[in-house]
Order: C-alpha cells, then structure tokens, then sequence
C-alpha cells in the first residue's frame, strides 16, 4: 500500500503529460533501436566474414614449417663443414600423419581433423594452362569441414571416392577450359608430374578467385601428383567448438604435434583486424546515440521537476521523504524508459527483419543480419538501465527540495 | 482535568545568512495543549510563518528544543520527520497546495495511502466522510485545478483532516478568502478543537480571526511579547 502510493502518483504524472512522456519515450525508443539495430547488424558480419573465412579455411592447421639447414656442422675428430643455410629437402611432410590424426581427434575441443596434401598444379587444355590450388583430401571429411556439397552446381561429390583420378573444380576453370563432367583434364603438378583428371563434379562459391583456381582430389592422387607415397601429407586440418577462442589451444596443439600450429585468426590478422575496427566503431556510434536517448530522459524529467517543484513540496509537507520522492520520479523514468525500450526492440526487429529480406548478390546473398535474441536482450537492459540513471539524477535533486522555500515565495 | 501538552518549544532560536546574518527568532518557548486553537500574530517579518515551518519540523535549521507528543524532534532524521509529519500533523497554507492532476479525493487520499494505516476502501470512505463534513461531496471527483479558491482551501483542510492528526497547522489559512469562505474555515477549526480534541495553530494577519480563538501568541523582531495576548 505504502509502495504504490509512489507509483501511483509517478503514474497519474506520466498519464497527464502524455506528450512530455511520448517525446521523452520516442528518444529512448530511437536510441534503442539504433543500438540493437547496429549490434545486429555488426554479429551478422561478423558471423559472414568467419563463415566466408571457414569456407576455405579451417580454425588451424598443423603442418611442418620450413626448416633451414645449419650453417656449421661440428663432428668432433672430423673436419667442419660449413655451408650455405638453405631449406631442407624433407621439409614439408608429417610423419607417421594418420597417428597424429587420431592423437588429434581425441582432444575434447575437437570437432573434426582431416589428413591434407596441399599441391600447385596447373590445369592444362592443349596448349593453354591455368594455374592452381588443389587439396587432396578424404572428401567427406573435407565436405564437413567446408560444406563443400552446398556449393555444387555439377556432379555428386560422393562420387569421387569412387574414381581414383576424379577431381571436383571450380565453375571459373570449368568455364575457361570448357569443362563439363566426365570430361578429361590433365593437369601438370609442381613436381613435373602430368596426370589426367576426370571431373567429377563443379562447384561455385561466387568467390571469384577460389573459383578459377581451387579443386579438389583424393589424397592418393594429390600424393601421386607429388611423386610421394601413402605417408605424406603436408597439413592437418582441425576444426575445434569455438573458433573464437583458437589461441587458447595452439600451444597445446603444438606440444601435442610437435609440429607448427597456424590458427585461423593469424592466416588473416588484416580481417580480423578491420573487423575489430568495426566492431569497436558501431560499438562507439550505438551507445553515443543511447547516450543521447538518456539525456532526453534526463532533461524531460528535470523540467518535469522544475515545474513541479509546489508539488514536491507539498508531498514533502504531507509525510513524504526524500527516498519516497526519489522513487516517484525514478519510477517515471522507468516508465518512460521501458515503454521506450519497448517501442525501440519491436521497431529494430521490424527493421532487420526487412534487411534480412534485401538481396545484395555476389557470395552474400541476402543482408547476413537476422534476429540476435542476445542483442535484445542487451539492448532492453541497458535501456532501462541507462534511463534508470538518467531518471536518478534529476530525481535525487528533487529529494533535496526544501518545502520551505517554495512555500515562503 | 489538565489538558495534555502536544507541542512544546525550548529557547527555539534561528538565524537568516542572507544576505547578512540576523536572528529571526529568540528564545522561543511555549506549549500547545491539545484541544487548544492557538493563533500566532505579529507585524511582516517578526519571524510567525518561519517559527510555523520550525514547529511544522519542515525547518531543520535551527538551536533549542522542539517536543511534539513528548517526542525530541529536534535532531531527528529526515526520514522520520517526515514520518511524523504524515501522521501527526496536518497542513493547509494560504496558497490551497493542492495537487493540480488529482482528483479532490485524490488529494485527500494521498497522506492516509502514504500512511498506510487503514485499507484503501477505508480510506476512500473516511475521505469522503471529510469531503461531506466540508460540505464538498459533489466535488469529490472533479479535477483539483478546476475548484475555485474557496474550494481547494476546503480540500486543503480535508486532506489536512484525513489522518486524524494531533495538531493542524496553518500558514495564513483564511489569507485570501472572502468573509464568507473565512467564517466557514473559522467554524471548521474551533469544531475540531471542540469535537475532536485537536490542536489548531495558526499564522494570521486576520485580527477577527484571532480574536475569536482560544489563545494568541504574539511576536516581535523574534520574540516573544505576549504569550496570551488580551484584546481590548
């Protein structure tokens, strides 16, 4: 009883100056909108860039790093050999691979790991030539990494396990080298090695550079490729639960492996960095806007204050205290500000849902922004929490009123 | 029987800082006793209305004692002043000070809520108990800002009425009303003094009004002159 006398005047308050209260809200319900809007929007990117990232890229990647030779060589008794440093010939190769792959996949974190041979080829077509990228890999295991089969156009992806010189290309190599499948393509490795390929099937990323220049093959002919037997493999492929927080564990995957460990995010510090950048930009916008909102509230309820200043007096001269004072006008701010808050929340959903449907093209496709109930979440707390802060200020100076000097004027 | 004492003042002194220090009131000390209407009188500026807001506890400012219902106020919280002043005393001033977005019976209803005492059908009830004694029922939903002057200062005394305080305290109650509405406030008072054993003290300029009270205090420069002043 005593409690909803305070709300029930913050109410009829509110309630009689619907305009200063709608104002007031409508600031708060840009602010916030805004803010939940651009936070959005900034995990839909983000969420596209690493997908896009992932397409082609696993979280890390444990492959042997060049070593040099020694410059001296000191047998004791014998003559020293000095020679130029210069990169060893055995570099490049894992040994004993498929252990390590098991060693690899028992670690809790893992979600999947794929023995790799990563070669250069060219695609030749009589005379003509174009330069490559090609993965040999189990290519179901490669498919659960990249997803591989959803960029398809031509041919079954499974059916490459079935032919031993298939190869799955790019829709940019089939187009200039006027490839369908089950057509030939020979194809001349780095080694010197020529072989012919069949075409299995086509895929397209609508990343124009991986499309006119990456395929894939199994493991035995990417080994044959490279003159190499069963045993060699250039890299391993791991993808763990949470590529956000890889570091964490490359230094337990490099102890485990012995080997060189590159996660995803020093493959790409540039992107990563630009993408730091922006976050931390909308971040500083989103909230500045929200600032704003609250300093509406702030200076509503202060002019509220200003001309209500008989009325607090006489509430303080009929029995209520400071604090009494202090949770009217709060309580107002919080109606203004949840009411705000609400309004702000439906028009951000109205608005990323009429985002999600404009179709940009290219490898986007539509706007990568959709509903991020945590950016709701968010957003509805700092808004009240925020407004709740804008309210007390003004309010504490309202308890600090002296009743006497209002009355004496 | 001897009549109890309500309010008691021990050497009350207070000073003014602006614009240079002056002392508004000296050794004040007097006792109010219940049942009794009491009038405070004195020429603008003998410090009446600022001894008013020390007695009504609003005034904090200020050395010596101040006992209401036996109770040492001087020195108290804040928080319990106010507390005290929600159930021990009621207020109407010159100026009505009515609350202009509620309903009369809003504003009566504020201070019993606050408190907390009775149950808001109780309340309700005992408002318009309050609202029927002042002759204003058919006002009792109508818009506070909507009344005339005469009106809101019947509400004023209503709301002032609703938790049955022991004082009731006024700041020129009568000081912008015509005879009419003045003689009616005037008959309120002195019926409460009677039927309710209240204690009525008030701030006038109103010679008749004084007169026609119990007792009246008179003040000059901040002094007391003549604790029961005789009319001649």
């Amino acid at each position: 009883m005593k409690k909803r006398v305070n709300s029930e005047i913050a109410l009829t308050h509110i309630l009689s100056r619907k305009r200063q209260t709608l104002v007031a809200s409508f600031g708060v319900t840009i602010g916030i909108t805004v803010f939940v809007f651009l936070n959005s929007l900034l995990l839909g990117f983000n969420r596209f860039f690493d997908a896009s990232i992932f397409k082609s890229m696993p979280h890390m990647r444990i492959y042997k790093d060049d070593e040099l030779s020694k410059p001296l060589v000191q047998q004791p008794g014998k003559t020293t050999v000095v020679v130029n440093p210069k990169i060893l010939n055995q570099a490049k190769r894992l040994i004993n691979p498929q252990e390590l792959v098991n060693r690899v996949k028992r670690h809790p974190e893992v979600v999947a790991a794929a023995q790799w041979v990563t070669l250069n080829l060219f695609y030749t077509n009589g005379k003509s030539q174009l330069t490559g990228v090609s993965s040999g890999a189990n290519i179901i295991e490669a498919d659960a990494m990249f997803n591989i089969q959803s960029t398809m156009v031509e041919g079954n992806l499974r059916d490459l396990q079935n032919v031993s010189n298939g190869i799955i290309i790019g829709i940019g190599i089939a187009n200039k080298l006027n490839l369908h499948v089950n057509e030939n393509l020979p194809v001349i490795s780095s080694t010197g090695v020529t072989k012919v390929m069949r075409v299995i099937g086509i895929f397209q990323t609508n990343n124009s550079i991986t499309d006119k220049s990456k395929s894939y093959m199994n493991l035995s002919a990417a080994q044959q490729l490279m003159s190499e037997g069963p045993s060699y493999v250039t890299d391993i492929y791991v993808n763990i639960k949470d590529p956000q927080k890889v570091e964490d564990y490359d230094e337990a995957f490099e102890e485990m492996s012995g080997y060189k460990v590159e996660d995803w995010k020093e493959a790409n510090e540039t992107m990563v960095a630009a993408s730091k950048m922006r976050s931390v930009m909308m971040r500083v916008i989103s909230t500045a806007i929200l600032l704003v909102a609250a300093f509406g509230i702030y200076n509503i309820l202060n002019m509220t204050i200003m001309q209500k200043l008989n009325d607090i007096a006489i509430l303080k001269a009929t029995g209520f205290s400071g604090p009494d004072v202090i949770k009217i006008f709060v309580t107002e701010a919080f109606i203004m500000g949840f009411f705000g808050t609400c309004c702000g929340l439906g028009l951000a959903s109205v608005l990323v849902n009429a985002l999600s449907h404009v179709y940009i093209g290219g490898d986007i496709g539509y706007f990568p922004i959709r509903f991020e109930p945590i950016v709701f979440v968010l957003g509805a707390f700092i808004g009240l929490f925020v407004t709740v802060v804008a309210g007390l200020i003004p309010a504490r100076n309202a308890a600090k009123v002296d009743p006497i000097e209002i009355f004496r004027k | 029987m001897e009549k109890k004492v309500v309010l008691k003042t021990e050497n009350v002194g207070k000073y003014f800082y602006d614009p240079v220090k002056f002392k508004v009131l000296d050794e004040i000390s007097f006792d109010a006793k219940e049942g009794e209407f009491l009038t405070l009188v004195g020429k603008s500026g003998c410090g009446k209305s600022t001894l008013l807001y020390v007695l009504s506890t609003m005034d904090t400012d200020y050395e010596g004692r101040l006992f209401i219902a036996d109770e040492k106020l001087s020195g108290s919280k804040p928080d319990h002043l106010a507390k005290v002043r929600n159930e021990k005393i009621g207020f109407v001033f010159q100026f009505h000070y009515l609350l202009p977005e509620f309903t009369c019976l809003k504003n009566i209803m504020i201070p019993a809520l606050k408190l907390g005492k009775y149950s808001r059908e109780e309340i309700e009830h005992r408002a318009y108990q309050k609202l029927e004694m002042l002759d204003l029922k058919e006002l009792a939903l109508k818009p506070a800002s909507k009344l005339s002057g005469g009106q809101q200062q019947r509400v004023a005394i209503a709301r002032a009425l609703i938790n049955d305080p022991l004082i009731i305290m006024g700041d020129e109650p009568t000081g912008n009303l015509d005879s009419k509405n003045t003689n009616i406030v005037f008959d309120i008072f002195k019926e409460l003094t009677r039927s309710q054993n209240q204690t009525i003290i008030a701030v006038t300029h109103d010679t008749d009004f004084a007169k026609a009270s119990d007792r009246t205090i008179e003040l000059m420069d901040g002094k007391i002159i003549d604790l029961d002043k005789k009319w001649d």
